[in-house]
C-alpha cells in the first residue's frame, strides 16, 4: 500500500505505474489544515478521471471528531473509491459510526455496501481493543500499525530494530487473523536505508503480516521481492494442492506426499503461497 | 675515392641527376638546456595576434567545440575579441551551443555573427534565435553529420577556434591535463577533431600551457598553427560533475527497469555485444540493471560507445566492457579513466558516428539507448524543439545511432507535467521513425511495426507491449488535446540527415 499525498496532483497522477497492489491517497496527515478542501476535490476528481486499472484505491480520511471527516467520507464514497482508511482508530465504535456514515451516502447514491474499511491502530488503547475494532463491521478488510502515533502514546523511542513495536505487531496480526482480515505493517520513512528497510520487510513477513505500507516508490520492489514465495515453496505449494484435489476425487481427506502426511494447515498454507505468487506475478492465474 | 673529396664529382653528378643542390655544411647548431626550447614556439601568440595571422576575413567560417558543455568560455572569449577587432558576417560553426553563450545574442544584433551551424541550441539565444533573430536560418546537424560534412567539404571551416585543458607550445593538446594544477578537464575532444584535421587555420586556447611534449596527445602540433595561453577555458564546475550520480527519481528508475528488461530480451544481449547510452537519469540507472544482468548471465561486452560515464567506466574495469569508445566524456571519473587506460579510447566525430566513414563506430553497434522530448506515432521522434515551438535541445548523435545501430530503444515518460510526450506528430522531424525500433514509456512499451520478431521476444518475455497509438490516446485521455502552436512564416531552422540532405525545416514562433 503506497501512501501518495493527496494535495500532490502530479503523484496522484501516476501513483499507479509503480506497480504497488493498493494506493492510499491521504486526506490527513500530509495535508495541511489550509488545503483540505483543496485535497479533498483533487482526490475526488483523480477517483472519478484517473485509470487506476486493478490497484485497490485507499483514501485515508480525517477523524470523524474534525469538521472534515464527514465531507471527506461523503467525497470519497461518492467517487467509488474501494477502501476508507481511518486513521487513529481507538473503539468499536468510532468504525460503527464510520460505517453509518458511509452507509448514508451509498444509500443516497444507490450502491449499498460497496465501501470498504480498513482502520489505522495508532495508539495503546487501539492495540488493546485490536479483535473489537477487527470485528466491528462486516466492512472491514483490515488492520494496519501506525508506528509514530503508537511509540508516543507508549512513551518510547523509535529504534531500528522495533523492539517498541513488538507487542503492537504481535497484537495486530492476531487480532486480524481472528477476524479473518488482512494485517498491514507500519511505513519506514529513511528512503536512504534500504538494508534497514530490507530487514523490517523480511522481519515482519515472519510474524504473519499481510503487506507494508509505503512512502515512496522505490520501497516497491524491496517488498514484492520478500513477500513473493521462492520457486521451489511455489514447486511444493502446487503439488500439495493437485495431490489434495486428487486425493478429494478418491474421497479421501487425508493424504501423503513423499510420505509425509498432508494435513488441512499445510494446505490452506499452499494455497496462499498460491494466490502470494499470483499477486506477485511469478504465476498467471491460468497456471493454477 | 676513399675520401669525401675524391668524391666530389660524383656527388654534383648524383645530385644533377636527382636536381637537387649539393649540400653546403652552414649548420649552426643550438647549445642552450633543450628544457628552455621546450617552453616556447613560433606558435604562442595573444589571440589577437593568432586572429590577424590566421587570415580570418569578413564573411568567413570560425568553429568550436561544445566540450566544456555549461562552462564553455572560448566561444564567448573569441566572438567578443573578433568583435572588437571589426569582424562582421561570420559563419559560427559550433559543435554544439548551450545556455552560457546568450552573449551572441548582441553579437548576432551588431552582424558580427550572421550565421550559425550546430548541433543544438538552449537557453536565451535558442529562445530569440526561435522568434526569429537571424535573417539566415540556423543549420542543425547531427555529431556524425558534421563530421561528414567537414571532412567532405559541405561546411568548409576557415578557422577553428579550439580550447583544451593542456597543450605544450607547440599545439600537442588534449581534454585534459598532467601538469600538477589542472584547471578545465573535459577528456575527449572528439567533437574537434575533425575541425583540428580539416580547418585552413587551427588556434588552439588554453589555460594550461605545459612543456613539450604534451603525450599522450588528442590534437597533433601538425594540425596547429597557433597557440593562445588564456585566464580561463571554462568554468570547471560546469564542465563535468565529479562522481557517478544515481538517480533518484522513481519514474526515472521505472523507464530505466523496462529499458534494461527490453535489452536483456531483446535477443541482441549476448556475450561480445555493443552498447551505447546517453547521459540522462533513465539511461544511466538502465547500465547499473544491465550489468546486475551481465554478472547473473556471464556475458560482457565488446565496447560501449559514445558519452562515457563513470559508470560505464566501472564496467569496463570490472571486466564487463571490454573497450570504451569516448567521442565526448561525461563526467571527471570517464575524463580520468581517457587519460589513464589505452583501452579507453578516444575518437572523432567522425570515427564515432559519420555515415560515409567505413570504420565508424556506430555501423558495429548492438544496441543503444536513447531520450527523446516527444516521439509520435509513427515512431519519428524530435529531440531539439520543445512543444512550446522554442528550440531546447541538441541532436547530439541521435540519428547516427539511431540508424545504424541493431537496436534503437527511446526512453520517453508518457507525460511530463501536462505535456503529453507521444503525439500524432512530432513538431520537429529529427530521428525518422524508420530507424526507431522500440520506445519506453512509463505506461508501455511500443515496438515499430518493422520489427515483428523484437515485438513477439518482449512479449514472450512478458514486457507490456502496446501500440503506440494506445499511448497517444492515453496520454490525451489524461490531458486533453493541446492548443496548435502558433508557428510564423519565417524559417529559423534547417534540419540536415546525416547524409547531407535536408529533412526538416523549423519556423517561428510568436511570443
Amino acid at each position: 500500500m503506497m501512501f501518495v499525498p493527496g494535495n500532490n496532483p502530479g503523484m496522484m497522477a501516476d501513483a499507479h505505474i509503480y506497480g504497488p497492489d493498493s494506493i492510499m491517497l491521504d486526506l490527513e496527515d500530509s495535508v495541511t489544515m489550509t488545503e483540505k478542501d483543496t485535497a479533498r476535490l483533487l482526490v475526488y476528481n483523480a477517483l472519478k478521471t484517473i485509470d487506476y486499472g486493478d490497484t485497490e484505491m485507499v483514501v485515508r480520511i480525517n477523524p470523524l471528531n474534525t469538521p472534515y471527516g464527514k465531507k471527506d467520507i461523503e467525497a470519497v464514497v461518492k467517487a467509488g473509491v474501494d477502501v476508507i482508511r481511518m486513521p487513529k482508530t481507538e473503539t468499536a465504535e468510532e468504525v460503527r459510526e464510520v460505517e453509518r456514515e458511509i452507509e448514508r451516502v451509498e444509500k443516497e447514491i444507490g450502491c449499498l455496501g460497496r465501501t470498504k474499511i480498513m482502520a489505522a491502530i495508532e495508539s495503546t488503547l487501539g492495540v488493546v481493543n485490536a479483535y473489537d475494532i477487527a470485528t466491528a463491521s462486516p466492512r472491514m478488510m483490515g488492520i494496519a500499525l501506525g508506528a509514530e502515533d503508537y511509540c508516543a502514546n507508549l512513551k518510547a523511542q523509535r529504534t531500528k530494530g522495533g523492539e517498541e513495536l513488538r507487542l503492537a505487531r504481535e497484537t495486530i496480526v492476531v487480532a486480524a487473523r481472528a477476524a479473518g482480515i488482512d494485517a498491514l505493517d507500519t511505513v519506514f520513512s529513511n528512503l536512504n536505508d534500504m538494508e534497514t528497510f530490507r530487514n523490517e520487510v523480511e522481519y515482519i513477513k515472519s510474524l504473519g503480516f499481510d503487506g507494508k505500507s509505503i512512502i515512496n516508490p522505490r520501497q516497491i520492489e524491496v517488498v514484492n521481492e520478500i513477500f513473493a514465495p521462492k520457486e521451489k515453496e511455489i514447486e511444493k505449494a502446487r503439488a500439495i494442492v493437485a495431490a489434495i484435489k486428487e486425493a478429494e476425487k478418491k474421497g479421501s481427506g487425508v493424504i501423503a506426499l513423499n510420505g509425509k502426511m498432508i494435513d488441512r494447515p499445510v494446505v490452506i498454507r499452499a494455497q496462499r503461497t498460491i494466490d502470494l505468487a499470483v499477486a506477485s506475478g511469478i504465476l498467471s492465474p491460468e497456471e493454477i | 675515392m676513399n675520401s669525401i673529396k675524391e668524391r666530389t664529382q660524383d656527388i654534383r653528378e648524383a645530385a644533377n641527376h636527382l636536381g637537387k643542390e649539393v649540400f653546403t655544411d652552414n649548420i649552426s647548431k643550438k647549445t642552450e638546456q633543450r628544457l628552455e626550447l621546450q617552453k616556447v614556439s613560433p606558435k604562442l601568440a595573444t589571440l589577437e595576434e593568432a586572429i590577424r595571422k590566421s587570415g580570418l576575413k569578413d564573411g568567413m567560417t570560425i568553429s568550436f567545440h561544445h566540450h566544456f558543455r555549461g562552462g564553455d568560455k572560448v566561444v564567448n572569449l573569441v566572438v567578443d575579441k573578433l568583435a572588437e577587432m571589426g569582424f562582421k558576417n561570420l559563419h559560427l560553426a559550433a559543435s554544439s551551443l548551450s545556455d552560457v553563450h546568450a552573449p551572441l545574442i548582441e553579437h548576432i544584433r551588431n552582424g558580427v555573427i550572421t550565421k550559425i551551424s550546430t548541433s543544438g541550441l538552449r537557453g536565451e539565444l535558442a529562445r530569440e534565435i526561435s522568434m526569429g533573430l537571424m535573417e539566415e536560418p540556423v543549420v542543425f546537424r547531427s555529431h556524425g553529420g558534421r563530421g561528414s560534412a567537414i571532412a567532405n567539404g559541405d561546411l568548409h571551416i576557415d578557422v577553428a577556434f579550439l580550447g583544451a585543458s593542456s597543450s605544450d607550445p607547440l599545439g600537442n593538446a588534449c581534454g585534459y591535463s598532467r601538469s600538477e594544477n589542472p584547471k578545465s578537464i573535459c577528456g575527449s575532444l572528439g567533437y574537434a577533431l575533425p575541425d583540428a584535421q580539416y580547418a585552413d587555420k587551427v588556434v588552439i586556447l588554453t589555460d594550461d600551457l605545459v612543456a613539450y611534449p604534451n603525450t599522450p596527445n588528442s590534437i597533433s602540433e601538425r594540425d596547429v598553427d597557433f597557440v593562445v595561453e588564456v585566464e580561463s577555458v571554462g568554468d570547471s564546475s560546469k564542465i563535468a560533475s565529479g562522481a557517478i550520480r544515481d538517480t533518484k527519481n522513481p519514474r526515472d528508475i521505472l523507464l530505466a527497469q523496462q529499458a534494461a528488461k527490453v535489452i536483456i530480451n531483446s535477443g541482441y544481449f549476448n556475450d561480445g555485444f555493443s552498447i551505447q547510452t546517453g547521459s540522462g537519469g533513465a539511461s544511466l540507472a538502465a547500465v547499473k540493471f544491465i550489468r546486475e544482468s551481465m554478472i547473473e548471465k556471464g556475458i560482457k561486452a565488446s565496447y560501449a560507445l559514445g558519452g562515457i560515464t563513470a559508470h560505464m567506466v566501472k564496467l569496463h574495469e570490472e571486466g564487463l566492457i571490454d573497450r570504451l569508445i569516448d567521442v565526448q566524456s561525461f563526467d571527471k571519473v570517464a575524463a580520468e579513466s581517457l587519460k589513464n587506460d589505452p583501452m579507453h579510447k578516444e575518437v572523432s566525430s567522425c570515427e564515432y558516428a559519420s555515415a560515409d566513414e567505413p570504420g565508424s563506430a556506430v555501423h558495429y553497434l548492438d544496441i543503444v539507448i536513447l531520450s527523446a522530448l516527444e516521439a509520435d506515432v509513427n515512431f519519428n521522434v524530435n529531440v531539439l524543439v520543445g512543444s512550446d515551438g522554442i528550440i531546447r535541445g541538441a541532436i547530439g548523435g541521435h540519428p547516427d545511432t539511431a540508424a545504424d545501430s541493431a537496436l534503437s530503444i527511446i526512453v520517453c515518460p508518457l507525460l511530463r507535467g501536462r505535456i503529453p510526450c507521444i503525439v500524432d506528430e512530432v513538431t520537429t522531424l529529427i530521428t525518422p521513425g524508420s530507424t526507431v525500433d522500440v520506445i519506453v514509456t512509463e505506461y508501455g512499451i511500443a515496438v515499430n511495426p518493422r520489427r515483428p520478431e523484437l515485438a513477439e521476444r518482449l512479449k514472450a518475455a512478458g514486457l507490456r507491449v502496446v501500440d503506440i497509438k494506445e499511448l497517444r490516446d492515453k496520454a490525451l485521455s489524461i490531458i486533453g488535446t493541446p492548443a496548435q502552436l502558433p508557428f510564423g512564416d519565417k524559417t529559423v531552422g534547417i534540419v540536415m540527415n546525416r547524409d547531407g540532405s535536408v529533412q526538416d525545416v523549423i519556423k517561428n514562433i510568436a511570443e
